[in-house]
């Protein structure tokens, strides 16, 4: 690997011109996130009125909770379905919108559009749509023998927080597939299609390998957003419910913390959510990156 | 007049510390829609009824996000003199020496006259200390009731003007609205926890918690898994899976109300706050009152049903001329006329006994059938250890913990027995977590 080396006359002016950003790093993450950390070894009563050092106990009391073990099978569960649901989804979409030629624009613009919709009020919109007792969609759906209910039943929350949280992904993730895929030379798939390949043959030996860079990125970004950014679609839609079905790591943070007032246990929580997105971007970046073809 | 004074010179007159300036009392408040607007009604009329005084109402959003926003106000040293805080805080707040001013304590400190008798017992009961004294003042509180539509109890052949008095007759008349095809189901409710939990036990004198449901300190212990809670759950299970009755969710259970609007549900329990709400919707039937049901064959029952709802907690670290005023400003909130204002636009119950008196005298009660059930079923007996209230640590997560164990027995999960079981485990680690952190 090839790196540039740019030479500064004086030793102060690099430190100069990181300096911005070092302080932005430093008073919106590394303070924040030491303080997490300090709190997670302490309880204390909400007011702050009692404070005493607990040591690990934060953590051991979260592992053996079995409400915490729900709530990272939960996760998993519903980061790589929203994940995969999201992906899959927007790059078909791409693919079919690539392919087109007069219309593209008009579709594009109708795609992207969900993104510009804040994620509590398409939230609202998805409990609107699928409310048990006001809502469109289990009428529709009690009318084909098919019983909806979210507030009960575990299985149909689930698919109702994934399918909201990939609806409001899939602008995103479209637009840069649409983007990758216009950066890939007609040329390639035109020669590969003179050489008899059919384009089933030619979307998996050429396209997907040479997207392969969009897709890495957006895995990452994927992961992150369903780790952290769908807060406010389970929070619309089915605050962790029922029976905590739904009930994410982020969504645990929130609630015992912010609702519950349990600094201590909440602090634990955000730690080690912070240590499990460090570690996956790690993974990602060392192993997957490998790879991919730039 | 101020208003009059240039800004420049108002600027002035402030940075000389002026003498004549009012003393400003911040309150935070959860009172959005028409209820928030006649919050700044009453407001307004205490601060146009004195020169001294300005209480500044603020609205904070939900009861959670208030009281946490108050909590973390406090942390920081910028709280308010005032804040509401609903039922289940209360715990917290208890607990919280140090950082609130109780009620009691206030008035006698800042001279102004007080008589705790005057308060109607089964409200205050809830928010005294174990010597009796009040520590917050009762705002806004009410009990559930039950709601009918006297229109499907009409075709279901049922008398119009006789509410189920207890569960077997709900359930018999619930299969008969729903044999006659009248409705599609007997009942829904609101609040799971509230109603169909911690009022069950008081109205049939169960107890709830150990230590008098925890009035008595911090060590107390869930016991809400007795038979009569078990049977009851059973039944509601039972009820659900032949339809007589349905599910409106957790928490307050935003889908049970739209069920009885819709008459899709004929009877519906929920607070007697609940009445503005129910009669602004019920536009095309009817609608009667009655008590909440009981098991007859329970001895005790019915005793008496308790309260929700929210007081006004002080908090510490305010100059004494706030307090004065916090003091003024309750003395009048309390008042006859404020409080039957506020009960009658409301549907709150009265606080005070002379607020209840001067409705009767106004013959509001006779004039507004069922705004009375509500007083009439927490006064039904003096108050036991049982029908007190109840105060637990960490109750706010307390009460979704009793959502979630409802939710798995009606999905079949667990059975009555063991949904309870699990609640009570749950719940008293989480009240044990919340001894260590404030014992």
């Amino acid at each position: 690997m090839q790196t540039k080396r740019t030479i500064f006359r004086s030793r102060g002016l690099p430190y100069l011109l990181l300096a911005p950003q070092l302080a932005i790093t430093i008073i919106f993450f590394l303070w924040p996130a030491g303080q997490a950390v300090w709190q997670s070894f302490l309880r204390e009563d909400a007011f702050g009125l009692k404070t005493s050092f607990v040591g690990l106990a934060n953590y051991t009391r979260l592992f053996h909770s079995p409400d915490y073990l729900n709530a990272m099978q939960v996760t998993l569960v519903f980061a790589v379905s929203t994940a995969a649901l999201a992906m899959i989804l927007s790059l078909l979409l791409a693919v079919a919108v690539d392919r087109l030629i007069r219309a593209s624009r008009w579709y594009t613009t109708l795609l992207v559009w969900p993104y510009a919709v804040a994620p509590a009020v398409a939230g609202i919109l998805w409990w609107f749509i699928f409310n048990p007792t006001i809502g469109i969609m289990p009428y529709v759906l009690a009318s084909v023998g098919i019983s909806w209910n979210h507030l009960l039943d575990k299985g149909d929350a689930m698919l109702l927080v994934i399918v909201a949280a990939a609806w409001k992904q899939v602008s995103y993730n479209f637009l840069f597939f649409v983007a990758g895929l216009q950066s890939i030379p007609a040329s390639l798939r035109e020669a590969a299609a003179i050489d008899g390949a059919g384009p089933v043959k030619r979307f998996f030996t050429i396209t997907l390998p040479l997207l392969s860079p969009t897709t890495f990125f957006l895995l990452v970004v994927n992961v992150v957003y369903t780790l952290f950014d769908t807060f406010p679609v389970i929070d619309a839609t089915t605050e962790g419910g029922p029976a905590q079905a739904t009930n994410t790591l982020v969504y645990k943070v929130y609630m015992d913390g912010f609702v519950g007032l349990d600094l201590g246990s909440s602090a634990a929580q955000s730690v080690v959510l912070m240590a499990i997105v460090i570690s996956l971007t790690v993974v990602q970046f060392r192993f997957v990156e490998r790879r991919v073809t730039y | 007049m101020i208003r009059t004074l240039s800004f420049s010179a108002l600027a002035l007159a402030a940075s000389l510390g002026a003498a004549q300036a009012q003393t400003e009392i911040q309150w935070w408040h959860a009172m959005g829609g028409e209820l928030g607007t006649k919050l700044e009604e009453i407001v307004a009329g205490y601060n146009a009824s004195q020169s001294d005084y300005k209480v500044v109402p603020t609205y904070k959003g939900s009861y959670t996000e208030t009281m946490t926003a108050a909590i973390a106000a406090f942390r920081a040293g910028e709280q308010p003199a005032v804040v509401q805080v609903f039922e289940v805080g209360t715990g917290t707040m208890m607990a919280a020496e140090g950082a609130v001013y109780p009620v009691y304590q206030l008035m006698e400190d800042m001279g102004e006259d007080f008589d705790q008798s005057a308060f109607l017992p089964a409200v205050v009961g809830y928010y005294t200390d174990t010597d009796g004294n009040m520590l917050s003042m009762p705002f806004n509180s009410s009990t559930p009731i039950l709601y009918y539509n006297k229109d499907v109890f009409e075709k279901a052949g049922l008398d119009p003007d006789a509410a189920p008095k207890t569960w077997g007759e709900l359930e018999d008349f619930s299969n008969k609205i729903m044999e006659s095809g009248a409705a599609n189901c007997g009942f829904t409710t609101g609040w799971i926890s509230w109603v169909q939990l911690e009022n069950l036990s008081a109205w049939h004198n169960q107890p709830i918690g150990t230590l008098e449901n925890g009035f008595g300190g911090l060590g107390t212990e869930l016991t809400v898994n007795g038979p009569v809670q078990a049977k009851h759950w059973e039944n509601l299970a039972k009820w659900q899976q032949d339809g007589l009755f349905q599910y409106g969710g957790p928490g307050g259970g935003a889908d049970s109300a739209p069920k009885f609007y819709a008459q899709e549900c004929a009877m519906y329990m929920n607070s007697s706050a609940s009445r503005a709400g129910v009669v602004a919707n019920a536009q095309d039937f009817e609608v009667g009152y009655g008590m909440l049901p009981y098991y007859d064959d329970v001895d005790g029952a019915p005793q008496n049903s308790i309260i929700g709802g929210a007081t006004l907690w002080v908090l510490q670290g305010h100059p004494e001329e706030e307090y004065k005023g916090v003091a003024d400003f309750f003395t009048y909130l309390s008042s006859a006329e404020v409080q039957a204002d506020w009960h009658q636009f409301s549907g709150y119950l009265p606080i005070t006994q002379a607020a209840y008196d001067l409705g009767r005298e106004q013959g509001y009660y006779e004039a507004n059938p069922g705004t009375d059930i509500g007083i009439r079923q927490i006064t039904l007996n003096a108050p036991t250890e049982n029908s007190k209230g109840l105060r637990f640590g960490n109750y706010v997560q307390i009460r979704n913990v009793i959502d979630e164990e409802f939710q798995r027995l009606l999905s079949g999960e667990v059975d009555a027995q063991g949904a309870l079981d699990s609640l009570v485990e749950r719940g008293n680690a989480l009240i044990r977590d919340f001894e260590a952190a404030n014992g």
